[in-house]
């Protein structure tokens, strides 16, 4: 069997490299036992090199027959940097999952997806499976500007219907995703809403579906460590009780999460990740001047 | 003059307060071998020793201090190692003073032999040495699945491996050694040390797959597809407890198993060099009284922290830390404040922790487990200003495996309920040991947890 053939299983190497805008970067990681078992809501958490964090991730995209995992991320950090400057052909040191619960994959009826920013990533699974299974989905993306839009292509061939924002009206309609799905809910309303996205825009999109009454799914992205359960760093409030995302979500019921208390928990090591990503930038120049020299 | 053998108990040298608290490096230095040899002179060598039944897996005390008494160093070790496959580390961190050390006939009028030093003299002494590489035996070509890395599982590959099964470890986490890599600092137990003894199992021939969930990554179904056909389960009780108290996710905030895990395994106290960093206030509470908020509170100190103190419900006499651990952590300026309970955390606007009210204890009647019980005195509330507080009350089982197996018996506390003669677990070829059959507990009794199921797993499947 394909997934016990030791050592080069192991190592999850970067099969290819995209990058879609100028600070969000799509890798395909041949990782196939990850592969064979992900499912639409999950993520993975990997760890550059031996000096490295671990970074959750969403899984964007899967196939188990190819044995590759999609990941998309922004680069914020020093880590996420890093892990932009890996090419194709390297080996990423430790790549687990998947992780987290998946979605419920059943026949809603009209399934409204909002993806926001980097969040259109994890969106788009969740809209295959969806549009998979018989939904009518509708998708809404947007971004802060055309350049930072990307997988319109993609989440196009997954949706019946699909709507793009920027909130400067660079491209597609001008201004926030919530007033296109406030639209479409008035207009057709809606079986289910997915949101994934930057914290205030998920927050307003269930203030928005809580007036229509409309049940609503969030994917949250908490600091986290281990990604198992071990150590709480993920924990969220949700209907006023402590979960971990790790274990018991990412996805959650939109209507019970205390949003501002997971954006103050996000906050959490601004300053240690400036000073991370200082340094780092420092020591990178530093080399540069060397090497010409 | 005094009897030698009733007061001649060697003092375990140690590094200085003041040079100890600013690194994290080990604490005690180990005894020299004059003092070594010394000590085991001192052994009265009992015809019926106590020190044996004191031990969770009956280690020949009597039979591995007399070769140390007679310079026979290698035999020594070769005798400890038939019981225990980790003395480098229980030497360190086992509570010898409840176990061995506690029923010494020496102890009844002075003090007990110094097992636990010994111990470790011995086993510092093979690997100054290096220890030689182990023979492989040929295998058997039948494969077991070990799932989890702590002391019990580490052992019990280690005990298969030696008689030919060709055993592979999976590990959730990114290294091996569970606990003994997230949870315990490096003052306490070198890194180092935990390695090599992993590197001693993966010489036996044993494989070791790290970042791989069992019950995400692959299940059990999996591993019996691909031909395995007896598993062991050491996942250890890693699901951190909180107070389920107000507050409790203000940002400075956190569970001794993530303050422990950033510090530990992921090198925060190297940041920015290690990526991840650790938050650590000027005032630093630590929330419990066990070995896991010692260890807290002493590394939150060597993080920066300028004052460090312990909040706990009853009195020191209850304390389940070690009392070595608990001395140096004083010693070190720990201020333990006991007989009071948190009732809530305060924060500031934008959520960050300011500090934590508190009310004071006084102990009521016995309860079940034989400790006067710690009940609130009314009114006595206060507040006590903090930057950062560590919650350190205790663990349970982690039910990210157990969920996936519904055929698998657990207890009223979701621990693995197993069979206590073979470590056999509700399903068939599935056995189970360490902290996620006993709850939060040793690492001595994991490994003898682990080493049992290897005998019991060889037997089920000579008769399979
Ligand atoms: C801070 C701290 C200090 C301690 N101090 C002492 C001391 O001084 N003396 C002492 O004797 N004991 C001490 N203990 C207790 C001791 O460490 C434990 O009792 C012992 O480690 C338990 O061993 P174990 O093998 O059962 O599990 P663990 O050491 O907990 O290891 C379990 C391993 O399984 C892995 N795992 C879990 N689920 C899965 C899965 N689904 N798939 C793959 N892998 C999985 C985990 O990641 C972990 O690595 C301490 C504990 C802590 C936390
Ligand atoms: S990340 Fe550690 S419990 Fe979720």
């Amino acid at each position: 069997m394909i997934l016990f053939e030791q050592e080069e299983i192991i190592v999850a190497k970067i099969l290819r490299k995209e990058i879609l805008t100028p600070q969000i970067k799509l890798m395909v990681v041949h990782a196939p036992r990850v592969a064979h078992k992900a499912k639409a809501g999950q993520f993975v958490i990997l760890r550059i090199n031996e000096e490295g964090e671990r970074i959750p991730l969403t899984i964007a995209d899967f196939d188990p027959r190819e044995g590759t995992i999609t990941i998309i991320f922004q680069e914020v950090g020093k880590s996420t940097m890093q892990l932009g400057e890996r090419e194709e052909g390297d080996d990423i040191q430790d790549f687990v999952g998947p992780l987290g619960k998946e979605i419920e994959e059943k026949k809603f009826g009209h399934v409204v997806c909002v993806g926001g920013g980097v969040g259109i990533a994890p969106v788009y699974p969740k809209a295959r499976a969806l549009k998979m299974l018989g939904n009518r989905v509708t998708s809404i993306i947007g971004s802060r500007t055309a350049d930072l839009l990307f997988w319109e292509d993609m989440m196009g061939s997954v949706s019946d219907v699909l709507y793009v924002t920027t909130d400067d009206g660079t491209y597609g309609e001008k201004g926030f995703v919530t007033s296109v799905v406030e639209r479409v809910l008035k207009s057709e309303g809606a079986d289910l809403v997915i949101a994934v996205g930057p914290i205030m825009m998920m927050k307003m999109v269930s203030l928005l579906t809580k007036k229509f009454n409309v049940p609503t799914m969030v994917s949250l992205n908490p600091i986290m460590v281990d990604g198992t359960g071990m150590c709480g760093c993920c924990r969220v409030t949700v209907d006023h009780q402590c979960k971990f995302t790790c274990v018991d979500g990412p996805v959650f019921d939109g209507h019970l999460v205390d949003y501002d208390e997971l954006l103050a928990r996000q906050r959490n090591y601004l300053d240690e990740e400036k000073r991370a990503t200082e340094t780092w930038l420092m020591k990178k120049a530093e080399e540069e001047v060397r090497h010409a020299g | 003059m005094p009897d030698s053998r009733l007061t001649g108990r060697p003092k375990m040298p140690q590094r200085s307060v003041a040079e100890r608290i600013r690194d994290f490096n080990e604490v005690p230095v180990g005894l020299p071998e004059w003092a070594a040899v010394d000590e085991a002179r001192r052994c009265l060598q009992c015809k019926k020793p106590g020190c044996m039944k004191g031990c969770p897996v009956e280690i020949d005390i009597p039979g591995f201090i007399g070769l140390l008494a007679q310079g026979k160093f290698d035999a020594a070790v070769a005798k400890i190692k038939e019981k225990n496959s980790l003395p480098a580390i229980c030497g360190r961190v086992c509570p010898q003073e409840e176990q061995c050390e506690n029923v010494c006939v020496l102890g009844k009028k002075g003090q007990p032999i110094a097992v636990g030093y010994l111990e470790r003299f011995l086993a510092d002494y093979e690997r100054d040495k290096g220890i030689g590489a182990p023979e492989i035996p040929t295998s058997n070509g039948r494969k077991v699945g070990i799932i989890g890395s702590g002391p019990s599982g580490l052992t019990c590959a280690g005990d298969l491996a030696k008689i030919g099964y060709r055993v592979t470890i999976f590990e959730a986490l990114h290294a091996a050694g569970g606990v003994l890599v997230y949870g315990i600092p490096e003052f306490r137990l070198p890194k180092a040390i935990v390695a090599q003894e992993v590197n001693f199992v993966k010489s036996l021939g044993v494989d070791l797959e790290v970042s791989t969930v069992i019950g995400k990554t692959l299940t059990l179904e999996d591993l019996k597809d691909d031909g395995y056909e007896a598993f062991f389960i050491g996942s250890g009780a890693g699901l951190p407890h909180f107070m389920n108290l107000p507050g409790e996710n203000l940002n400075g905030i956190y569970s001794a198993n993530e303050f422990l895990t950033r510090s530990n395994l992921m090198k925060a106290f190297r940041f920015p060099q290690y990526d991840t960093p650790i938050k650590i206030g000027r005032k630093v509470a630590v929330i419990g009284g066990g070995n896991v908020a010692m260890d807290s509170a002493r590394t939150a100190l060597r993080l920066g922290a300028e004052e460090v103190c312990l909040i706990y419900r009853r009195t020191k006499k209850e304390m389940p830390a070690r009392i070595e651990e608990a001395e140096r952590a004083e010693e070190e300026g720990i201020n333990c404040m006991i007989l009071t309970n948190p009732v809530r955390f305060i924060g500031n606007d934008n959520k960050w922790l300011r500090g934590v009210e508190c009310i004071q204890m006084e102990l009521g009647e016995p309860d079940e487990s034989g400790r006067r019980r710690p009940v609130p005195v009314p009114g006595s509330e206060f507040v006590i200003p903090v930057d950062t507080l560590v919650v350190a009350i205790g663990q349970g089982p982690n039910p990210l495996l157990l969920e996936t197996l519904p055929d698998l018996q657990l207890n009223r506390r979701g621990y693995i309920v197993i069979d206590e003669e073979t470590g056999a677990t509700s399903i068939p070829g599935v056995f189970a040991g360490g902290d996620i059959v006993t709850g939060a507990a040793t690492v001595i009794s994991a490994m003898g947890a682990g080493k049992k199921a290897a005998r019991s797993i060889d037997h089920y499947l000579l008769r399979k």
